[in-house]
């Protein structure tokens, strides 16, 4: 063989290569820790061993002064203890109850105001932002000239990176002094506020993907609606939006995942009580805000603890069914719709 | 607008008329001063090589260059008497005047009743009786009706090439415009489907005005009583299409159809 044809060994080249795929597949790896991580600290809070609470656990009560409890006494108070120990541990029941009050001497870890505060929230923010940044998308795509496109599209996406702590921070200190004057409401926190603070997170996400979803509708179609005498306007809302529902869908979706997980602002505007209330003026409380408050205080390995993370994995479940689903809109349905199946 | 009622219409009558127009693309001339007349139930073709501005002469007379960025309209073109790119004209209006047929097939994502029945919709016809009715009469007209009967119900875009392009027809016809622009309408068909949108046009012309742009010099010798052939923007020479194959005036149009350039 030719010694100009023989196979050479690039070290530098071989280095680069592994160096690489080992970084994407590190990343990879620490997602999954964290999933397994989450998962097995929400473990205990299911197998609390009743049989592990034993009397000698129990043991003497420990008494003040001279008082002496008589027998009766005793074992009424064996069986109080031994009941709150019961309720220590987060039961499925304890867990499906409506009230959340982790710290007291008989911790409530009712999980249903959390939840129901998640989604008030979730849903104002979105009742919002999806129609603003759905219009905000079409019009870019659709009717703005070229100039206006240029500054809108990345004015909009930089919004995308705007710290939430500071949204929060003019949620709390702004937003939530006019929301109360103009609506004469009773709390100045509330989840309306919250909301509507929130939103200003969400839009950016549903903005940039619908935008995309929209400008990738073909050029003819919009040229065969306009070539049979429709108006822009009917071209927009009778062909290019349905042809980028998929698109679109997807968008509120990732919407809908960012707002339930979003923690700073929420935890900044809406009051934090964990009020099971259907009133949208009413302060509540959300899953994200819960652990954001609360995790820093907790005794480590403690039934509170635990249940912090269950909170944790259900909104990650959440969010990862929800982008889950999104992606196989977006990238089955929308192709779909164009190959015509 | 103004009422186009074809059926009054002789075939000597001059439908369409171009004075002068120039077309500019920024800085670039595209048309150069082409004046023609085009006549009621007849089929006009334009021919000439690639980027000899026959597409962009055809889309002038229903203002779609108006959606091309920095183009820019010169001169006058004239449906039935009246300048279309006067002030007053309604865009909107001329188009439904002026129907459409593109190079690729355009059918939207809907079904394929659904999109015959676009045009008639935004017209303000939802009278489910009366739509049923456009669809059947414009699938009919289209030669399509026959193998797409039982299957209204499908999306547009299942259906082959041919029967997507023959759908786009029955979609401009459904309208009822009186004139169809044609732009390359068999250029990507294979030569059965090809057949099939030339016989059709053999049949509209008896009740339509058309236009349509060609690559393929047999098409406009098969389907066209006139042609026009462009080069670089002018019009070199426009006559019975006839006459243009058999004995061209010209001999830049003799060099183009005997296949020396182009």
């Amino acid at each position: 063989m030719n010694t100009m044809m023989k196979k050479r060994f690039r070290l530098s080249e071989f280095l680069a290569e592994k160096l690489i795929t080992a970084t994407a597949f590190i990343s990879f790896a620490f997602i999954v820790l964290i999933f397994i991580f989450v998962f097995r600290e929400t473990l205990p809070i299911f197998s609390v061993p009743e049989a592990a609470i034993t009397q000698e656990e129990l043991g003497e009560q420990e008494t003040y002064g001279d008082i002496t409890l008589t027998d009766a006494e005793k074992a009424s108070e064996k069986n109080e203890k031994s009941k709150a120990v019961n309720d220590e541990g987060a039961s499925i029941k304890n867990l499906a109850g409506e009230r959340w009050q982790p710290v007291s001497s008989k911790p409530k870890y009712g999980l249903s105001p959390l939840i129901i505060g998640s989604l008030k929230i979730s849903l104002i923010a979105i009742l919002f932002a999806g129609p603003i940044a759905i219009f905000a998308a079409l019009f870019t795509a659709a009717f703005a000239p070229k100039w206006a496109k240029e500054i809108l599209k990345p004015a909009i996406e930089i919004l995308a990176g705007f710290p939430s702590v500071v949204i929060g921070f003019f949620a709390l200190v702004v937003l939530a002094t006019v929301v109360q004057d103009l609506l004469g409401l009773e709390y100045r926190l509330n989840a309306f506020v919250g909301g509507l603070a929130l939103s200003l997170a969400v839009i950016p996400i549903i903005y940039t993907i619908s935008e995309d979803a929209i400008s990738a509708i073909p050029k003819s179609l919009t040229e065969a609606s306009l070539a049979l005498g429709a108006t822009k306007w009917q071209t927009a809302l009778k062909v290019i939006l349905p042809a980028a529902t998929p698109g679109i869908f997807a968008a509120i979706l990732l919407g809908v995942g960012r707002a339930f997980g979003e923690t700073m602002i929420v935890l900044m505007a809406t009051g934090n009580a964990a009020l099971l209330s259907a009133n949208l003026f009413e302060p509540v409380r959300t899953m994200s805000a819960t652990i954001g408050a609360e995790m820093a205080e907790v005794v480590f390995g403690e039934t509170h603890y635990n249940v912090l993370f269950f909170i944790g994995s259900i909104l990650f479940l959440f969010t990862f069914t929800l982008n889950a689903i999104a992606e196989i809109f977006v990238r089955q349905r929308l192709m779909k719709k164009f190959r015509g199946d | 607008m103004y009422p186009h009622s074809y059926t009054t219409l002789q075939p000597t009558d001059v439908r369409i008329k171009t004075e002068q127009l120039n077309i500019y693309y920024g800085k670039k001339q595209a048309i150069k001063d082409v004046s023609l007349d085009m006549l009621a139930n007849r089929v006009t073709a334009l021919i000439g090589p690639s980027g000899c501005g026959k597409s962009t002469y055809l889309r002038s007379l229903n203002r779609m260059n108006d959606l091309i960025e920095n183009s820019r309209t010169e001169g006058k073109v004239l449906l039935d008497g009246v300048n279309i790119y006067d002030r007053e004209v309604d865009v909107v209006e001329l188009r439904k005047k002026v129907g459409m047929i593109f190079q690729k097939s355009n059918p939207f994502p809907k079904s394929i009743f659904e999109n015959v029945a676009y045009g008639p919709r935004i017209n303000g016809i939802n009278d489910k009786k009366k739509l049923d009715e456009i669809v059947e009469r414009s699938l009919k007209q289209a030669a399509l009706w026959e193998e797409v009967k039982d299957d209204l119900a499908k999306s547009g875009l299942s259906i082959s090439g041919g029967q997507q392009q023959r759908l786009c027809i029955a979609r401009a016809l459904a309208v009822d415009p009186g004139i169809l622009l044609m732009d390359e309408p068999a250029s990507a068909l294979d030569p059965i489907a090809t057949a099939k949108i030339e016989e059709l046009i053999y049949e509209l012309k008896n009740t339509y005005t058309i236009v349509i742009v060609t690559h393929n010099m047999q098409q406009a010798a098969r389907v066209s009583d006139y042609t026009g052939f462009f080069y670089m923007g002018e019009l070199i020479e426009f006559d019975e299409t006839k006459k243009i194959f058999t004995m061209p005036a010209k001999k830049q149009t003799e060099d183009y159809i005997t296949g020396r350039f182009g």
